[in-house]
């Protein structure tokens, strides 16, 4: 064993401070800014399948009838696009940026753990091929939802619910060793002279994250193998024929399911409190109580999970606390927005694409938020429960919320990355077209969903069509609009107008401070902090 | 800024008033008082929100526009402010306690399902709702009756489609009706808009609901929970009658179940002709098999096995029988006995084993039915 570390790093050594060439770079990296690359390439891919997946649903629910997609098809999309999108696009593009920006922000030369690095990146293709493979295998993939609800999950699904399960352990896996990195790397390796209430935002809200992400993926490991042992070693822990209970899968499940939510926002919540004052030339207003207002969301994230189960049959207690909890979490949210719109309060504000999409996501998170609100009330809950009123909640959320919020994070830091400007106008093409295309997606949902429209439904009534419609065209124009964004990515790559240290006039932070593009090693010697 | 605040009020309350009247945009108010409540306090969370929202926007807005560099805007230098942030701390807080007094007050009584004065035990099952009048001796599957060829866009869809069943759930108005709620197989999910009544069916456990409905109507909903294949198809259907209308109903379907009860007797003595089973069979194929096992009997590989040249259907008939009556525990395949009449088991099983090129020639009489239901009597 010690000898093949020697020999390991005798080879590092030999290499010296360039990269290998041709694909065994990329396989054998252990560099951050590598690994971030790779994990951003992934999310995009990942994004464009899951995107493909939302056309097929979206096809289908153009007109009344079933045109398409046979229901037990229809079912794998919606299933798989949800997982796809969660656990394929935009967790792997936050843990891609916190790899690429967490050591350059806090001034470390590498993430602590870097061959674990390299392990969390690369096992991520094998999970997904398993979960796209299941799909064209007799039976089909998984057809039970993203939230796969037992007993529809065991005694009721395909053969194939075995890929599914191991296909999440891995992501489940993969996520763990990231977040301990990230950790890691936050505890030890600032800077001398990064005190914690020195960190940049993104890095704190990435660290409260890794702690939601360590404290929840066992739980949702232990899940997926419950579901394992009931399909196919006769357990019963969700059948009541054995002493089981269906609801308890969805306590489990709901227990890990609310603070991924956050997994997958507080992040964004980062990276808009590091852009909107760079745009706006003026320090974020509360430094300080956003920081408290990321804590207290993550702690409060542990307590409203019964909220996604109000129908399930509750004792009213139960119900009245976890509307309570629920309505609470508004009030830091709440901070959180009324901090930005302070920091721009009396700024000197330029609206670069960066900051259009940051302005973007305050709005249309916000109304997420609001429905949010709406969803929390109980009896009211009863009438939105799986409707498309909350698809239109979650998708605002997290496509308004957390992928206009990565967008925005890879336009602010893609010159960085590459050394070169993007093309301005193609990404204001993409900024606008999404923009609009976007909301005509997904507001017309919450009409539908008040109307009376359940979710997860291939075919519909007919006071539902002509929004459906509508919802389609919005659908494919935001789907297309996302190929820009693909040719922006690509072009920045290949070239463009070289960009200084500082991209950003406004910009703060260590980021700025090395060269563009940045270097294959930074902070080889710490900076110091004053 | 005041102009603009009174236009964006002039268009909210246009606004408001317009959705308050289509229910294609909004909530419907419902027929009964809960829902009534409900949708009070829905728009009143959504006009808060509303006004939240108009405020903030505004003045982030003001800022985006007035606060531009490119107007020559120098930044301050101000940040943190302990008194602004008590104060958005604060306000918002004290605006969740306003919500939360009447939502708290609505869900209490929402729960409160003591007192009735009906009781209907509701069973889902892939994919039909089954209704039983308790202490009635009333009980009946309802099923989806939009027909296929309108699913299939091979016919004009009708006004109801899929929010279409062969038998409604029939209620009286102005009674307390109290709903038990449980599943034979998957979690579904009851839910009426009109009475804004959800809640789900779950396997094994009973939940308990109800509802107080104010008009006689036809009311209609869907299943809410995903439970597989055809949970977009299947609706429920609620005729609420006056008592006289309803105690008439009921006194009509009682005897119904009784003229069916002689008719099943007096069928264990004839024999029918293969064609009347066949065509028969056909209709109860399409309406209570196909959808899993297709109208081809291809079935889906690796979900639903196919019955065309299945070896149960081409083996013994009397395992083929069991299998219908009882069905297949651990697995999707439901027991028949009690959705279908003797008749109609007998016609399907009859179709199965000669459709499809399986041609086994066998006729099944509904006395043999009669004959496997009476052996497990016995065997029990």
């Amino acid at each position: 064993m010690s000898s093949i570390v020697e020999q390991s790093n005798a080879n590092e050594a030999h290499h010296g401070h360039h990269p290998a060439k041709g694909f065994k770079r990329w396989l054998y990296t252990t560099n951050h800014k590598d690994i971030g690359s790779l994990y951003l390439i992934f999310s995009l891919t990942m994004f464009l399948i899951g995107g493909a997946m939302a056309m097929v649903i979206r096809a289908e629910l153009f007109q009344p009838g079933l045109q398409l997609v046979e229901p037990h098809f229809f079912n794998q999309m919606t299933t798989v696009h949800g997982l796809i999108m969660v656990f394929g696009a935009v967790m792997p593009a936050f843990t891609g940026l916190a790899n690429w920006m967490v050591p350059l922000m806090i001034g470390a030369p590498d993430m602590a753990l870097p061959r674990m690095n390299n392990w969390s990146f690369w096992i991520l293709p094998f999970a997904f091929l398993i979960l796209l493979a299941s799909l064209f295998m007799p039976g089909g993939g998984p057809a039970f939802g993203w939230t796969f609800y037992a007993p529809l999950s065991t005694t009721y699904s395909n053969d194939n619910t075995a890929l599914f399960v191991f296909a999440v352990h891995i992501m489940g896996i993969s996520s763990i060793m990231g977040a301990i990195n990230v950790i890691v790397t936050i505890v030890n390796l600032r800077a001398p002279g990064m005190t914690w209430m020195k960190l940049p935002l993104f890095v704190w809200t990435w660290l409260i994250t890794a702690f939601l992400l360590i404290a929840v993926m066992p739980v949702l490991a232990g899940a997926v193998t419950m579901v394992l042992t009931d399909k196919y070693f006769a357990t019963s822990f969700f059948d009541a024929a054995g002493g089981g209970d269906p609801v308890m899968f969805q306590h489990i499940f709901w227990f890990f399911g609310h603070p991924e939510v956050y997994i997958m926002i507080l992040p964004a919540f980062g990276i808009i409190s590091t852009i909107v004052p760079t745009f706006s030339r003026k320090k974020l207003f509360g430094y300080a109580s956003m920081v408290y207002a990321t804590s207290s969301i993550a702690l409060l994230s542990f307590i409203v999970w019964a909220h996604h189960m109000f129908t399930t049959g509750m004792p009213v207690a139960g119900e009245l606390f976890f509307m309570y909890a629920t309505m609470l979490i508004s009030v830091p949210t709440g901070v959180k927005v009324f901090n930005w719109v302070a920091t721009m309060w009396k700024g000197s504000i330029s609206f670069e694409v960066p900051m259009l999409f940051s302005i973007a996501f305050i709005v249309l998170f916000t109304l997420g938020g609001f429905s949010g609100l709406m969803l929390a009330i109980t009896p009211a809950d009863f009438q939105y429960h799986d409707t498309y009123f909350v698809v239109a909640h979650f998708h605002y959320v997290l496509v308004t919320g957390a992928i206009f919020s990565i967008m925005a994070g890879a336009y602010y830091w893609l010159p960085k990355w590459t050394g070169n400007m993007f093309n301005i106008t193609l990404a204001k093409w993409h900024f606008w077209l999404s923009l609009v295309s976007v909301n005509v997606l997904f507001f017309p949902m919450h009409f539908v969903g008040l109307a009376g429209m359940p979710r997860r439904i291939p075919d519909y009534a007919l006071q539902f069509a002509d929004f459906n419609a509508i919802i389609s065209i919005g659908g494919f124009a935001f789907g297309l609009s996302q190929l820009l964004f693909v040719a922006v990515v690509i072009k920045c790559a290949r070239g463009g107008d070289k960009v200084p240290a500082k991209v950003w006039d406004g910009a703060e932070g260590l980021e700025w401070e090395v060269e563009s593009p940045a270097p294959y090693h930074t902070f080889s010697t710490p900076p110091e902090i004053k | 800024m005041g102009k603009l605040t009174s236009t964006v009020w002039l268009v909210l309350i246009v606004f408001s008033q317009h959705v308050m009247a289509n229910s294609q945009y909004n909530m419907r108010k419902g027929v009964t008082d809960i829902s009534n409540n409900v949708y009070h306090l829905h728009m009143t969370i959504f006009l808060i929100c509303c006004v939240i929202g108009v405020i903030v926007f505004a003045i982030m807005f003001w800022a985006l526009i007035h606060h531009r560099k490119s107007k020559g805007a120098v930044p301050a230098q101000f940040h943190e402010s302990t008194k602004v942030e008590i104060l958005w701390t604060a306000i918002p807080f004290v605006i969740l306690i306003a919500m939360a007094i009447p939502a708290t007050k609505t869900l209490i009584a929402m729960e409160d399902a003591s007192k009735a004065d009906l009781t209907i035990k509701i069973t889902g099952s892939q994919w039909k709702w089954h209704y039983e009048y308790m202490g009635e001796d009333v009980a009946f599957y309802s099923i989806l009756s939009t027909p296929q060829d309108e699913i299939a866009n091979l016919a004009d869809k009708n006004p109801n489609y899929l929010l279409e069943v062969d038998k409604p759930l029939v209620l009286p108005i102005n009674q307390k009706v109290r709903f038990l709620m449980t599943s034979d197989d998957v979690i579904h999910s009851w839910w009426v808009p009109d009475f804004a009544v959800k809640k789900d069916a779950n396997p094994g456990f009973i939940n308990e609901t109800w509802t107080n409905i104010n008009e006689e109507g036809i009311y209609r909903g869907q299943c809410a929970e995903l439970c597989g294949k055809d949970h977009g198809f299947m609706p429920v259907v609620v005729e609420a009658k006056s008592q006289e209308d309803f105690n008439a109903w009921l006194a009509d379907a009682k005897q119904a179940k009784q003229k069916a009860a002689l008719a099943d007797a007096a069928l264990l003595d004839q024999t029918l002709p293969k064609e009347e089973l066949m065509t028969l069979g056909e209709q109860v194929y399409m309406a209570s098999c196909a959808g899993c096992h297709q109208p081809t009997g291809m079935g889906l590989p690796g979900v639903f096995p196919a019955l065309k040249g299945s070896p149960i259907v081409l083996g013994d008939i009397k395992d083929h029988i069991d299998v219908v009556i009882h069905g297949r525990s651990g697995t999707a395949m439901q027991a028949f006995d009690k959705q279908l009449s003797i008749k109609q088991l007998a016609a399907v099983i009859t179709y199965k084993r000669n459709a499809w090129g399986n041609d086994t020639g066998d006729v099944i009489q509904p006395s043999e039915i009669q004959a496997a239901l009476d052996a497990e009597g016995e065997a029990n």
